[in-house]
């Protein structure tokens, strides 16, 4: 049996998975991130001279049909979603070992859940609006995302956020065709994808309820319990209710209920009582009343002091 | 399809009924297991090396004969994991039952070449993991890795491609660590272009091609080895890493 050193056991485990030459287009530099299906590296694009991302199948999924015609499905969907929330896909190929790709636009930066914490509440809240964006985009698209969690949102340097990873991503016409295979992330699933049920835009809603709780309480849903001021949390609750008829009826209804506290308002989630309404009111307009307060006790002093 | 359509499970023939079966089931576990089994008998249970070769033989034999290997339950463990426990069992047992462990009496069940298993450890001493668990998954995937490469070479020899062989063993099998790589001293497409006399065009494509081979081979044998899909899959993605560590 031929002997291998540590080095070379080392350097085989890291070459054996290694994509094939693309043809003379790309360079691959380095590996970025794996995924289930597949690997994603930074390549170089030597025709028009830039850097971009090469996402190709796994060798162990060569066989797998399934995992092969998920890919060719993300970089579908990808292309037919152009938004800025949305990594746009430049090319798809087949690598000479027989391996799909395709080429994506390199983004670097930190993932959310990397990113949130330490962050304050209200621009905690403004990434969680601008998550929404590019989801309420797809869903208007006819698709369903299935695998939201905050490994999947990466933040730019300006606060810009890219919603990755459209690998189980499902177009709602073919929901039934699809509906008994279950895929995604346990912690934020909502129970009807669980259950391999037939889903909507509002699993996703429910996903985006858990990419809210982490934001608030720092850890998944089934981590830690959930935090925050009581209209956050109520929005949580809805977005995540058991019943998809009890949750936000879209995304964009789930975002706007997130403005409105952000704004100060009320929230659709939870109605107030009379005595709440009085203390978001007072919070709101804090500088009027103050003046106001300090205009009558002015008053009542130079009436009293007045002869 | 880059991996065979049809491949005989290892597990499933060291169960079978048929004995010609299990034999030939069993020879292909032991061409992988036996050296990562040896070694770890020498480091965690401190055998010498007449010991742990004696051991290595009568766990494999007593394996087959007690059919060690049949209460195997692919969704409770990875086989390694399993092999490793049943060795640890077998060595408490036989200390326990004689004072020490028996030496020979036994016949072989395959040769199986101790002195240059021993010449190995001695080789890579300085490397052992702490952990003796870790030090057991790491010979078994050298023991792995070498045997698709020996399925390799032999492939490419059979084929009439040596120079396939020689460039990917000029490339990717010396025992340069990657500092000393990237200061310069490893092999460059050029240099093996010009000592083996081929175009550098000619040693990228033999170098993509071997890895190709040498990939397909690899997740070959660890198919035949693994309990299930599930299993293999697992394993197939701790051991292929494409780079990242």
């Amino acid at each position: 049996m031929t002997w291998l050193s540590n080095a070379a056991i080392e350097r085989l485990r890291d070459v054996a998975d290694w994509p094939a030459p693309v043809g003379d287009r790309y360079e691959i530099l380095e590996p970025l991130a794996r995924g289930g299906m597949g690997t994603v590296y930074k390549a170089r694009d030597r025709e028009l001279d830039r850097l971009v991302a090469l996402k190709v199948l796994s060798a162990i999924a060569l066989d797998d049909e399934e995992a092969a015609s998920r890919l060719q499905q993300e970089a579908r969907v990808l292309a037919s979603l152009e938004h800025p929330g949305i990594v746009p896909v430049h090319d798809v190929g087949v690598l000479d070992d027989g391996r799909l790709f395709y080429v994506m636009k390199l983004v670097l930066g930190p993932r959310l859940d990397e990113h949130a914490a330490e962050r304050p509440l209200a621009e905690r809240l403004r990434l969680f609006t601008r998550i929404c964006e590019p989801v309420a985009f797809a869903h208007a698209r006819g698709v369903v995302h299935r695998d939201l969690k905050p490994e999947n949102v990466m933040v730019g340097p300006f606060g810009e956020v890219l919603v990755l990873d459209w690998g189980v991503a499902l177009l709602t016409a073919s929901a039934s065709r699809e509906a008994a295979h279950v895929v995604g992330t346990r912690a934020y699933m909502a129970p009807e994808q669980s259950r391999g049920e037939s889903v909507d835009a509002r699993a996703d809603v429910y996903a985006l309820g858990g990419i809210l709780h982490f934001l608030l309480a720092g850890a998944p849903p089934d981590a830690a319990p959930l935090s925050g001021p009581r209209a956050l949390q109520a929005i949580c609750r809805k977005a995540r209710a058991p019943a998809p008829d009890d949750r936000y009826r879209d995304v964009l209804a789930l975002s706007a209920d997130a403005d409105r506290f952000l704004a100060g308002a009320p929230v659709e989630a939870s109605p107030e009582n009379a005595i709440e309404r009085a203390v978001r009111f007072a919070r709101k307009h804090r500088a009027a009343i103050v003046i106001i307060t300090a205009y009558i006790v002015l008053r009542a002093v130079i009436a009293w002091l007045a002869p | 399809m880059d991996l065979p359509a049809t491949r005989h499970s290892v597990l499933a023939a060291v169960r079978s009924d048929d004995a010609a079966v299990r034999r030939g089931g069993f020879e292909s576990l032991v061409a992988v297991y036996w050296k990562p089994v040896y070694k770890y008998l020498r480091v965690k249970w401190r055998l010498s090396s007449d010991e742990a070769a004696d051991a290595t033989q009568e766990f494999f034999a007593r394996a087959i004969e007690k059919h060690f290997f049949d209460g195997y339950d692919s969704t409770k463990a990875r086989f390694r994991t399993f092999l490793r426990v049943c060795l640890d069992r077998f060595v408490t047992n036989e200390r326990k039952a004689a004072g020490r462990l028996k030496r020979g009496g036994r016949e072989t069940i395959v040769s199986l070449d101790f002195e240059t298993a021993e010449g190995e450890l001695r080789r890579h001493e300085a490397a052992v993991a702490p952990d003796v668990e870790d030090y057991f998954h790491h010979e078994w995937v050298r023991s792995l890795l070498a045997l698709a490469v020996d399925d390799v070479r032999a492939e490419y020899e059979h084929a009439g491609k040596a120079a396939h062989f020689k460039v990917f063993e000029r490339y990717d099998l010396d025992d340069l660590d990657d500092v000393h790589r990237s200061s310069g001293a490893a092999p460059t497409y050029a240099s093996i272009a010009s000592e083996l006399g081929l175009s550098v065009f000619d040693v990228t494509n033999y170098l993509a091609a071997a890895r190709r081979a040498f990939r397909r081979r690899l997740l070959e044998r660890l198919r035949a080895i693994c309990g299930g899909s599930a299993e293999f899959e697992a394993e197939a993605r701790q051991l292929l890493r494409g780079g990242l560590r």
